[in-house]
């Protein structure tokens, strides 16, 4: 005891009859980085919570010491008080303020009764130079790339004299880049003397930065690793998942057709501004293929993906689409799911599901014509499709009527997929099929994909995470500032060679 | 195995609780209880003022269909706009004072016959809701600017229209349409001013009702026969008369709603029949059988009551027209479901396919056709176009809507919904009336209650999140045991 800086023994939370942590104990030391790693739904958040006090004491049992003193807060502001600070997942950001008004938001800088502005901007700066941002603090956060929202958010915490910082999955949304970015700031702030706590489904980040890790799995501490002892992505999900997953990536035996789409020479112009956001592209999708779509963030993979899938993107596209030989023209969505095919969106909750719809209606909703007849729906053949579909992905639900919004992120993108095989598709394209969900539910997505291909559909695999990219596909391109710069064929696919073409094409471009 | 067992309490669930919606039914609870709790309260006042006042009186029910048919037909398209995304339209009050205008103009000053003018007025509203859609859907003006700007215009040129005067009234075959009482041949006679003199005085003018023509036949007299009969005798045929005019009344509406309980009980058991062929799963079979027996309890009361007025009011065809329509178009069709995924998701909807402009751009159309009908409705019932026509009917309306479960945000909300906030705004209006309260402080209890039903709905929701707490460490921890064994 006293050694540690937080000390959360025993923790057991319930919600009604369910029980979402049963026998937790967390150790933090002071001036470490803690990960804490577990399938979603394990019980990180609800013991985030618990420590933040969303959930206040008397609502939980178990013992929580923090700067040896112990600690029964009411409310996240008792909390915040003793310098315990929640980055959350979603950025609680407002866009239309700028840097330093949100930095300073209900904690802002007084002069009488009024707002010292000047004040604010100028502890704004230096909180901003701490998390190495540059940027203007009366700039709105709007104009902001999600990576530097991200510093914002750590610079807010900073003006609250945290001493505790935690962050909730800090680079779910960041390419790499950016999250070696942000990571490289944690560690500075570590080495000034912060205590942090983050929790990631990027192992290999956890490794990079943690010096402990404790796993939680159903509700339970299974154990705390130490860097000292060596940690190894492969230990940490085996002790996630209760076994060594021998193999990420399921095997696949190829079984490669003839061509299915083909696009060529598509231009794409951005919808507001004057420039090309995809320009010359050439891609070939072949039958029971899966092709890879790589590049960093902004090299315009999805908004290529969203023109070609009825101009759902962009103005002025031109450019030809061939399906099984033939020339086709998309000029709505509706259109290219009637050719078969079908686009899951990146983005599941904004773009993809609606939330406040049960499993059954986003089930059905981009095929309506499947269950209906002139017009009508057919209520039980609609609820006998949707129970089909949902058990073909092995969504994992109480009922089809229970609302997308009550599933984890793993089983909404499970739905969506499952909407999107509803449309019957030949050719899938599939956006970061797997951003932001636990390894158990990747796991069984790359075997969906697997299935699907083995029954002769084209797969399109859009993906920030190359070892996703390098374990799936046949064949991957790479893209860069809109442009095709690199085809690369299974066996020549590493990391390197992507990130080698990718700048080898930016340099070309700097120096014509 | 596990999975047949996991999706057989699925399919339980949903049958058991087919059609019931807890949140609809909470509303439907309260409302009875409203009606209650006037009920007492009117009697208890009407006897301690030795009135008789009765809130399920016939006469009451009959006027309490009657004021409230507008803002029903308005409330049920203010759904569809509500449902688009929690967008109101506020110019339907206004579009009623023009359409109004324009309908005395037609039919009273040009005489124009119904069957050119009744279309030529559903046409224009469908125009105006067109072109409030145009903006909305394809400029992408919010639809609260546009629908402003439509109730200042469309009142100013109602009022343009009737130079600040009132049209009336109104022909008697136009009444015939919207505001008339089956079967329309017979009305009572009144018992105490029918004397032989004032018959007398109907022979001499000429002007004989049809009702006094039709007593002399019963009795194989001549009117004036009748007008030499002594008070004494004429008042036992006048009752005899009107007793059997009563008797007919309620024949007729308990006929009528035989014949509307019985189609209820028809369509309810070939579905089930039609379910069961097809092997899908159906709900136990008591709890239906206690619903439609409630819901034939409630058409068979309601029959029995307007019996006891003025029999089967004609205005009751148009709003089933309207409620079963509606209630057909957003439960059943794929476009009603367009209308919900765009309210709750428009991103989503339009990556899915559907033509989102197109549905925000029929919404407001229709909102406009349902206008014109209320319009015509509502000159029926006052048989007059009046400058101050239409009133702050949109807010009746709206209240309707978000009283009756819709969402202010889209997405959320049921025509079964919308025509309970509905009768719960005019029960309060007319309850609040015979108790004799001051308009103003009917107002101001108008407004709280409108408050009340949103925080209802507001705190059922977050309670709705909390399980969706509970349910999100549910389906996780199944998840995590399932996903890769």
């Amino acid at each position: 005891m006293g050694d540690y800086m937080l000390e959360m023994t025993h923790i057991e939370k319930h919600f009604g009859g369910v029980k979402a942590l049963t026998d937790v104990t967390i150790q933090v030391e002071e001036g470490e980085i803690h990960g804490i790693c577990g399938e979603n739904g394990a019980g990180k958040s609800t013991l985030m919570n618990v420590l933040s006090g969303v959930y206040p004491f008397g609502t939980y049992s178990g013992d929580i010491h923090y700067l040896s003193e112990e600690c029964k807060f009411s409310g996240i502001k008792d909390s915040e008080e003793k310098g315990i600070v929640i980055i959350h997942q979603e950025l609680a950001l407002i866009p239309q303020l700028s840097i330093g008004e949100n930095i300073f938001l209900g904690n802002e800088v007084k002069k009488g009764i009024g707002i010292d502005w000047d004040m604010t901007h100028q502890m704004a700066e230096s909180l901003l130079h701490k998390v190495g941002l540059n940027e203007d603090p009366r700039m709105l956060v709007q104009e902001l790339s999600v990576g530097k929202q991200q510093l914002v958010e750590i610079a807010k915490a900073l003006s609250k004299n945290v001493k505790l910082l935690i962050l909730d999955e800090p680079t779910a949304s960041l390419n790499d880049e950016d999250s070696n970015h942000l990571l490289d700031i944690i560690l500075g702030l570590r080495a000034n003397g912060m205590t942090a706590i983050i929790i990631s489904h990027k192992l290999a980040e956890i490794e990079r930065v943690a010096d402990h890790i404790t796993v939680i799995r159903d509700g339970a501490t299974i154990e705390t690793m130490s860097a000292e002892d060596g940690i190894s992505e492969q230990r940490i999900i085996k002790s996630m998942v209760g076994r060594e997953l021998t193999n990420r990536f399921p095997a696949r035996t190829s079984n490669i057709g003839d061509i299915s789409l083909e696009v060529k020479n598509w231009n794409v112009y951005h919808p507001q501004l004057d420039r090309k956001t995809a320009s010359d592209i050439n891609i070939k999708l072949r039958k029971g293929e899966v092709v890879g779509l790589s590049g960093l963030m902004g090299a315009g993979r999805s908004e290529f993906a969203m023109s070609v899938f009825g101009k759902l993107y962009g103005r002025d596209i031109t450019g030809q689409l061939y399906l099984g030989g033939k020339e086709i023209k998309l000029n709505s969505v509706e259109a290219a799911i009637k050719h078969k095919i079908a686009y899951v969106t990146e983005d599941r909750k904004s773009c993809g599901l609606v939330l406040t719809n049960s499993i059954r209606m986003n089930t059905t909703l981009a095929n309506m014509g499947r269950i209906s007849n002139h017009g009508t729906i057919d209520a039980d053949q609609e609820v006998n499709m949707a129970e089909a579909y949902s058990k073909l992905l092995n969504v994992k639900c109480n009922s089809i009527e229970d609302n997308a919004d009550s599933l984890s992120g793993g089983n909404q993108q499970k739905v969506l997929l499952a909407k999107w095989m509803f449309t019957e598709p030949e050719v899938l394209i599939l956006d970061e099929p797997t951003r932001g969900i636990d390894v158990g539910a990747k796991y069984e997505i790359y075997q969906f994909i697997n299935k699907l291909v083995d029954e002769g559909l084209s797969i399109l695999m859009i993906s920030s995470e190359m070892p996703e990219l390098l374990g799936m596909c046949d064949r991957i391109y790479v893209m860069s500032e809109g442009r095709m710069v690199a085809e690369l064929d299974k066996e020549e696919a590493t990391q390197e060679a992507i990130m080698t073409s990718i700048i080898e094409s930016a340099g070309k471009e700097q120096s014509i | 195995m596990s999975n047949n067992t996991a999706s057989a309490p699925t399919l339980q669930k949903k049958s058991g609780l087919a059609g019931f919606n807890l949140k609809k039914n909470t509303m439907l609870l309260a409302l009875i209880a409203l009606m209650i709790a006037f009920e007492i309260l009117i009697v208890a006042q009407s006897s301690a003022s030795f009135m008789n006042h009765d809130f399920f009186a016939p006469a009451n029910i009959s006027n309490l269909i009657g004021q409230n048919s507008y803002v029903l037909i308005l409330a049920v398209g203010m759904l569809l706009c509500i449902l688009t995304g929690g967008n109101i339209d506020l110019s339907v009050g206004s579009g009623v004072c023009m359409i109004s205008a324009l309908a005395g103009v037609f039919i009273v000053n040009l005489k124009l016959p119904l069957a050119i003018a009744v279309p030529i007025c559903l046409l224009i509203g469908i125009g105006i809701g067109a072109l409030q859609g145009y903006f909305i859907a394809y400029a992408h003006i919010p639809a609260f600017i546009v629908t402003l700007a439509g109730m200042l215009t469309f009142r100013g040129i109602g009022n343009i229209i009737l130079d600040g005067k009132t049209i009336s009234p109104f022909p008697a075959n136009y009444s015939k349409i919207f505001n008339a009482f089956l079967p329309s041949t017979s009305t009572k006679i009144p018992t105490l001013t029918t004397t032989p003199k004032k018959i007398a005085s109907m022979v001499d003018s000429g002007d004989i009702s049809t009702s006094i023509q039709h007593l002399a036949d019963k009795n194989n007299m001549t009117v004036e026969q009748l007008s030499n009969l002594k008070v004494a005798d004429l008042r036992p045929l006048i009752s005899a008369y009107n007793d059997s005019i009563a008797t007919t009344l309620l024949m007729v509406t308990l006929a009528i709603g035989a014949v509307v309980s019985i189609l209820f009980i028809i369509m309810t058991f070939l579905s089930r029949a039609k379910k069961q062929r097809k092997g899908y799963p159906v709900g136990a079979l008591v709890p239906q059988v206690v619903k439609t027996v409630l819901v034939v309890a409630v058409i068979m009361f309601l029959s029995y009551l307007l019996g006891n007025n003025k029999g089967f009011p004609v205005i009751l065809i148009t709003l089933g027209i309207v409620i079963i329509g509606y209630w057909y178009f957003t439960s059943k069709s794929v476009p009603g479901r367009y209308l919900y995924a765009l309210g709750g998701n428009a991103k989503s909807a339009k990556f899915s396919g559907i033509n989102t402009d197109k549905m925000m751009f029929f919404a407001y159309t229709n909102m406009g056709f349902l206008v014109a009908v209320a319009s015509l409705v509502c000159v029926a019932r006052f048989n007059s176009a009046a400058p101050s026509a239409g009133t702050s009917y949109e807010l009746d309306a709206i209240g309707a809507c978000f009283i009756g479960g819709a969402s202010a945000y889209g997405g959320v909300g049921t025509v079964g919904g919308t025509v309970i906030g509905a009768i719960f705004m005019g029960v309060l209006n007319n309850g609040m009336s015979i108790l004799g309260i001051d308009a103003n402080w009917q107002k101001a209890i108008k407004g709280i209650v409108l408050l009340i039903a949103v925080l209802a709905d507001v705190s059922s929701q977050k309670k709705g999140s909390g399980g969706g707490l509970f349910s999100k460490i549910l389906p996780k921890k199944d998840g995590n045991k399932g996903t890769l064994s």
